[in-house]
């Protein structure tokens, strides 16, 4: 465990993303089986084991450490298992450090009873780091600071001509320790087939459309839909089985068992994941109470029903059909809806249109909450994974904007690690000014330079990482939806907020009114 | 024979030892002052007069310029001198380069007072040696079982390795200018890395007084004039301040490490944005805190600064009296 411990280490410190493929691809090529893949199974969440609870560590530092300084250590460090990986007294011992694979096996086999002993052994061999990983894994409390996603990447780059989707789509056929999957990636193995697994399939992504590509378009030759604030999802039945993914290829069956239950015959569909009442869209936040759950309760079921609004397939049956054009695959959805009628789901509405000024139209008229906006997808274009040029656009609403003062500002992250560049900006209420949001981007380098002078020339106060500062600044933001929320003191959160341009020309008293802000609030749509 | 209670004394201005009419560390300008090291929260500007070894006396000389002793008096390890009705010596602390211990006789009681040290090897000073005595005053800066620094060469491996992963990037080493810099100089030194090592302008005057009292720290050259393709793959050394700051945007894409007994505690190095936290200390981590009360074999043990209930609890369960002196004003911890 220990190259293991080093590397969540390095990991979680790395704000850079080239730098944790670096790290990860480092230990994927320098490890043996099966740690790597024991590894992979940790970073990417598919680890299971019946996990020991917080009361086993607070037993075992009860028996070896002194109450009063465990008391005072834990209130200094804040984390328990920190605490105890910290200031475990090891006893001499002739044992080497455990090997991540016989730590995941033993878990896996051994009776409750004899935990303790094992882990108190499995501490006295081990230095603070590998015994913070080893209390952090048995307890399920690992952070790993790299998503599954930036693991297959790293693995993608250990073989030669090799993208991340290629792993993506065998992923979900495979399980840990991947032995198949190393010897391919570095033995020059054959591709693991991953049979009738309900695998991931990487999503065919829009372009955002500009003015200039706008004026280029032959409408003839393009469909529109709405485009829907949801969630983008994979709807995968097979004959090995049914899952639900996200975009970025999670497995979120679990959160969803209704669509599940839904699911028709074998298909590879493609759809938006929307919280709908009585056939209304309800606003993003709703939806945002079902999302990372692995399991959900009856009556969130109830209070918050999800449905798939379907727009694409993938397979229909065993049938590959993604080199068909769209307008072939869109008859082959139409068809397989008929045929199955599935419960929790129907079909993305086309919008009949001849030329691009009607669907100008639509889109300023459209202000429901849970329209984003347009979405043209060319006739003949066939499923691409990725982001292919020219052949799906969305058309995105125009952003609202507001003028807000900055509050505070706090440095970003790698790149950003000099520079004041995360900001949080405010409204007035009366002589009052309340915080309303924070943004990171939408200003060029240069705006970038300015603001972090700025900032550092009118700070009132420093709280850590963060500055407070005077009320000098203007700031317009720009966002897509404005929500009431309760966890934020002003009662309304923004959607997508940034800069969209520094108001040195106006005073802060001008500023906003959060009045005005709560005006923009988007009740439920009456479209 | 006089309890030491009743000759060493806390007051506003630091420890007073009566009978010898001189202050140790004094936060505030007195006529007579002990300093046990160069650090700017024991060594503070404005004494009339001032005892300590000679290179200590040098740093104060180069960092306080006006605001340095009137007059100043070097004494050389074990070297016994009268002051007042109290003979007074110093011997090694092992914290920084000059670093003492205070040791004093009145009427056949002796206290020491340790100032900051610690117990780990350091080619850059002399190692602490342990006095018996009957009051042993201690700092407690990493006074809980939770701070047990790891072998420092160890650490050390840790940046050359990184450097080999991310041979395209400079690494910029967050360190105090006293003490902990030449150090961390001589460590990676010892592990064979004999290019350059970088420095910012901050940390160049003390490593020249290091080099003047014989300690070889091999190639150094200033960063701040040095073109950003030059750093690529070598290692910068800064003041913390500076690393994750504007100065540290002439390096190429740095990786921010910093090298300091707190990075121990994951939320310390997670706060200062450290990208590689490397857990080197110039202070006695938890054990070495007990092993020096061990060997010093005082029955009563004060304590001027850090975390001393901790201390003075472990004290008490191994039959040592403790006593919180509460001394303010040290400890700034920018300094570890």
């Amino acid at each position: 465990m220990i190259a293991f411990s080093n590397m969540l280490e390095r990991l979680v410190f790395s704000p850079g993303r080239l730098a944790k493929i670096a790290i990860l691809r480092h230990y994927f090529e320098t490890q043996p089986d099966p740690e790597r893949g024991i590894a992979l199974a940790a970073i990417t969440g598919e680890l299971r084991f019946a996990q020991a609870k917080a009361g086993l560590i607070r037993d075992l530092a009860s028996q070896r450490t002194d109450p009063v300084l465990f008391a005072l250590s834990y209130d200094y460090v804040g984390d328990l298992a920190e605490t105890v990986a910290l200031m475990w007294p090891a006893r001499a011992t002739n044992q080497s450090p455990p090997l991540l694979s016989e730590v995941v096996e033993t878990l896996a086999t051994a009776a409750k009873g004899e935990l303790p002993d094992i882990v108190s052994g499995w501490l006295d061999a081990s230095g603070a780091a590998v015994r913070f990983a080893l209390l952090k894994l048995i307890t399920g409390g690992l952070r790993v600071g790299a998503s599954a996603r930036l693991a297959k990447t790293a693995l993608a780059e250990c073989r030669t001509g090799l993208v991340p989707d290629d792993i993506e789509e065998i992923w979900h056929g495979l399980a840990p320790p991947y032995a198949g999957l190393f010897a391919w990636i570095f033995d020059d193995g054959p591709r693991p087939d991953p049979l009738d697994a309900p695998v991931f399939r990487s999503p065919m992504l829009a372009q955002p459309i500009e003015l200039t590509d706008l004026a280029l378009i032959d409408a003839a030759a393009f469909r529109a839909e709405w485009k829907w604030d949801g969630i983008r999802v994979q709807l995968v039945s097979t004959a090995g089985g049914q899952a639900l993914y996200s975009r970025g290829a999670e497995d979120i069956s679990g959160g969803f068992p209704e669509i599940l239950a839904a699911m028709g015959s074998p298909a590879v569909l493609d759809g938006e994941l929307l919280v709908l009442r009585h056939g209304v869209v309800a606003p993003f936040s709703d939806l945002q109470q079902r999302l990372n759950r692995k399991s959900v309760s009856a009556k969130m079921q109830r209070d918050f029903p999800v449905h798939v609004r379907l727009y694409d397939i993938l397979f229909d049956g065993a049938e590959d059909i993604r080199t068909l054009p769209f307008d072939e695959r869109r008859k082959r959805l139409e068809a397989w809806y008929t045929h199955n009628r599935p419960h929790r789901m129907d079909l993305s509405e086309t919008i009949p249109f001849t030329k691009l000024s009607e669907l100008a139209e639509l889109r300023l008229s459209a202000r429901a909450a849970s329209i984003e906006g347009l979405m043209l997808k060319r006739g003949d274009s066939p499923y691409v994974p990725g982001r292919p040029k020219g052949l799906w656009w969305k058309w995105k609403r125009d952003p609202l904007t507001i003028d807000a003062v900055l509050m505070y500002a706090q440095r970003g992250h790698g790149k950003r690690s000099s520079f004041y560049s995360d900001y949080t900006f405010g409204l007035w209420r009366g002589e009052e000014l309340l915080p309303v949001g924070k943004a990171y981007s939408g200003f060029t380098d240069q705006e970038l330079l300015m603001l972090d002078k700025w900032v550092r020339d009118h700070t009132t106060q420093r709280f850590g990482p963060v500055r407070e500062v005077e009320r000098g600044i203007v700031l317009e933001v720009a966002f897509d939806a404005a929500q009431l929320s309760t966890r934020h003191k002003s009662g309304v959160a923004l959607r997508f907020p940034r800069i969209s341009r520094i108001r040195l020309d106006k005073p802060p008293g001008e500023a906003d009114q959060l009045d005005t802000l709560m005006a923009l609030v988007e009740k439920m749509p009456t479209a | 024979m006089p309890h030491p209670q009743t000759w060493l004394k806390p007051l506003l201005e630091g420890l007073y030892c009566e009978p010898g009419g001189f202050f140790i560390d004094p936060q505030r300008p007195v006529g007579r002052a002990v300093i046990t090291h160069g650090h700017s929260d024991h060594a503070r500007p404005g004494h009339v007069a001032a005892l300590a070894t000679a290179p200590t006396i040098a740093i104060m000389q180069a960092r306080m310029g006006e605001g340095a002793p009137g007059t100043t008096q070097a004494l050389r390890f074990g070297e016994r001198i009268r002051l007042g009705s109290v003979t007074m010596w110093l011997e090694p602390a092992g914290h920084v380069l000059g670093s003492a211990q205070v040791c004093m006789e009145y009427e056949g009681s002796r206290a020491v007072v340790s100032g900051d040290y610690k117990r780990g090897a350091d080619s850059t000073c002399e190692p602490f040696v342990a006095v018996p005595c009957d009051v042993f005053v201690t700092e407690a800066t990493f006074a809980l079982p939770v701070f047990q620094h790891p072998d420092p060469h160890a650490e050390i491996a840790k940046l050359l390795e990184s450097i080999k992963l991310f041979p395209e990037r400079t690494h910029v080493v967050g360190c105090y200018s006293l003490g902990k810099t030449q150090r961390l100089i001589s460590l990676i030194r010892q592990a064979g890395w004999d290019a350059p090592i970088w420095l910012h302008g901050a940390l160049l005057p003390m490593c020249k007084i290091y080099e003047d009292f014989g300690v070889r720290l091999g190639d150094l050259r200033p960063a701040t004039v040095a073109a950003k393709a030059q750093l690529v793959g070598q290692i910068v050394l800064g003041p913390p301040s500076a690393i994750a700051d504007r100065w540290a945007r002439r390096l190429a894409e740095p990786v921010v490490c910093l090298a300091s007994g707190w990075m121990r505690v994951r939320q310390r190095a997670k706060q200062g944005g450290v990208e590689l936290p490397l857990v080197i200390s110039d202070h006695a981590d938890w054990r070495e805190l007990l092993e020096t009360l061990e060997e010093v074999g005082a029955p009563e043990v004060w304590v001027t600064h850090g975390r001393e209930e901790a201390l003075i609890h472990e004290a008490g369960l191994r039959g040592i009296k403790g006593r919180a002196l509460r001394l303010v004003g040290y400890g700034d911890e920018g300094e570890e």
